[in-house]
């Protein structure tokens, strides 16, 4: 291992790193603006222009606050639950390959943390731990209503995580790789994404992860209506805002992997025939690559701001009695065109 | 039983169809709506910079007047007081010295006036009460305070401030 490569690969995480705090901070902010405007309002807008200082604010707030640990809580899993949940939200980001590789003099900069062979498991992995913290969190802070949101915290990811990971397999069968880097790079161009030969699976799993991320219409950990804040009811200050932080980063990362899966990355249409050298493509596959990202989390939120939320037997009725049928079926659906495209046009 | 009104409706609850169990149209209907407000006019006033027109007849704070010689009109009748569905209005009279005359307009005059706003209802009454066109409701909003002593205004916070009646006629 020689030193370049560390202090490259540390260069690249703290970039990532930095990259992921800064957008969640400002999904904060974005999540209120765009409800304002949703609603025929501004939000936000009395900190900084148009309220751009708000969520350094709201950071300095958090920290400020009282920090209430309850009598009745377990101490040391009360502070273990927001723990995971931000590091498995924090770590889950290692696998997407963001761009490229850079060419600089003759060293050779690949835009991705870690090429592991078996990316996808690795992201599923992490989803599933993180499922830990609000589990944590909720059971050690002893309140009734936050064991409630963490039991439904809990089961609901694992009905979802199924339904994910068959429409992930569905992916798989067409792109004959686990590995995101070369997921990302078999869909080069436009016509070669992979929403166009798997819409059904991008769907199932656009909705599963809408449920992996407790966002509405599937928030039902937290529902302030029934639980008071779910499985955070207890929590202040900035275990809270770790908690909330959490949450928008594994929206940033699912936005990324769908924009990685389905939506062809940091590829974008033409990309290859305007004569441009590897490193502009490069830049310019980056940029693109966050515009997709921010139009899913726009997507989320724009989600958030219509639908009301569903009720838990529907949220099981959904998950287990139509999207894992209609995931199994697209599993077959595919093998069967894979098998006539093969047969016949190969 | 007879209904009360004719406003009666009979749900009707079906099991939900194809189209419906899969939620899809109506989310997608969902979603455009919400996706029209984005692009809409936004009502909202941006209220310490802008401020909406009050209207003619909005009525606000008290202020007790003074006549062209800035005299203080109110005569402590009572009649105010009297009126005020809330009870707001308390007072004590005196009468009126010699050398007290550039002070106060008749022979009685009202030495404590308090209006207490946390009661106060600023129906108006006590405007139209008044014979002595001493009090009127042409003030600002009441503000807000932090204790309940602070929402009794006396004669300091009433009393309209002195001003030169050449001026006003110029
Ligand atoms: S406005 Fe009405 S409630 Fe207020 S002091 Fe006058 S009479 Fe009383
Ligand atoms: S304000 Fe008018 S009604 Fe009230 S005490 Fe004075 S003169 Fe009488």
């Amino acid at each position: 291992m020689e030193w370049s490569f560390v202090i490259e690969k540390f260069a690249l995480v703290t970039i990532v790193f930095v990259v992921t705090l800064v957008i969640a901070m400002y999904s904060t902010l974005a999540e209120r603006k765009i409800a304002g405007f949703m609603q025929d309002r501004y939000g936000p807008d009395r900190a900084g222009i148009f309220g751009l200082l708000q969520p350094l604010c709201d950071g300095g707030k958090f920290f400020f606050k009282e920090e209430i640990i309850p009598a009745g809580a377990h101490k040391t899993l009360f502070i273990i639950g927001p723990t995971i949940a931000i590091i498995t939200a924090c770590i889950s980001s290692a696998v997407i390959p963001w761009g490229q590789s850079l060419t600089i003099g003759d060293r050779v900069i690949s835009l991705q943390v870690a090429d592991v062979n078996v990316g996808i498991l690795y992201m599923f992995g992490v989803v599933a731990l993180g499922v830990y913290g609000i589990m944590l969190g909720g059971w050690a802070s002893n309140n009734k209503f936050s064991l409630m949101g963490a039991i439904r915290a809990a089961s609901q990811s694992i009905s979802y995580e199924i339904a994910m990971g068959l429409s992930i397999i569905a992916l798989l069968m067409v792109t004959q790789s686990l590995s995101l880097k070369e997921i990302v790079g078999q869909q080069s161009g436009f016509v070669n994404w992979n929403i166009w030969s798997q819409p059904l699976g991008f769907i199932i799993f656009m909705v599963c992860a809408f449920a992996e991320c407790n966002r509405v219409p599937f928030d039902l950990p937290e529902c302030e209506t029934e639980l008071v804040g779910g499985y955070h009811t207890e929590y202040s200050s900035m275990k809270l805002g770790l908690y909330m932080f959490s949450e928008y980063i594994n929206m940033f990362v699912s936005s990324a992997l769908m924009a990685a899966l389905y939506f062809g990355g940091y590829n974008f249409p033409f990309m290859n025939d305007f004569g441009l050298s590897q490193n502009w493509i490069t830049i310019i596959g980056v940029c693109i690559f966050f515009i997709k990202i921010f139009a899913f989390i726009f997507f989320f939120m724009w989600v958030r701001w219509t639908l009301p939320r569903f009720r838990y037997d529907q949220l099981m009725n959904l998950g287990w009695k139509m999207l894992i049928p209609l995931a199994i079926a697209n599993i077959v659906l595919t093998g069967i065109i894979t098998l006539i495209k093969d047969t016949y046009f190969s | 039983m007879q209904p009360l009104s004719n406003r009666k409706k009979v749900l009707e609850q079906k099991p939900m169809n194809f189209m419906e169990r899969i939620y899809f149209p109506a989310i997608i209907k969902g979603l455009s709506i919400t996706l029209r407000h984005f692009f809409k006019k936004i009502p909202t006033i941006k209220y310490p910079e802008q401020q909406r027109p009050y209207s003619k007849n909005f009525r606000g704070q008290h202020s007790l007047k003074r006549d062209e010689e800035g005299r203080e009109r109110c005569t402590a009748c009572g009649l105010c007081a009297l009126s005020c569905p809330a009870e707001a209005i308390t007072m004590i009279a005196a009468e009126r010295t010699k050398e007290e005359e550039h002070l106060y307009r008749e022979e009685k005059y009202a030495a404590v006036y308090e209006i207490n706003m946390l009661r106060c209802i600023f129906c108006g009454l006590c405007e139209e009460a008044c014979p002595k066109e001493a009090i009127y409701l042409d003030g600002p909003h009441v503000t807000a305070d932090y204790l309940r002593k602070d929402f009794i205004y006396g004669k300091d916070k009433l009393v309209e401030p002195k001003f030169d009646i050449t001026k006003l006629n110029s």
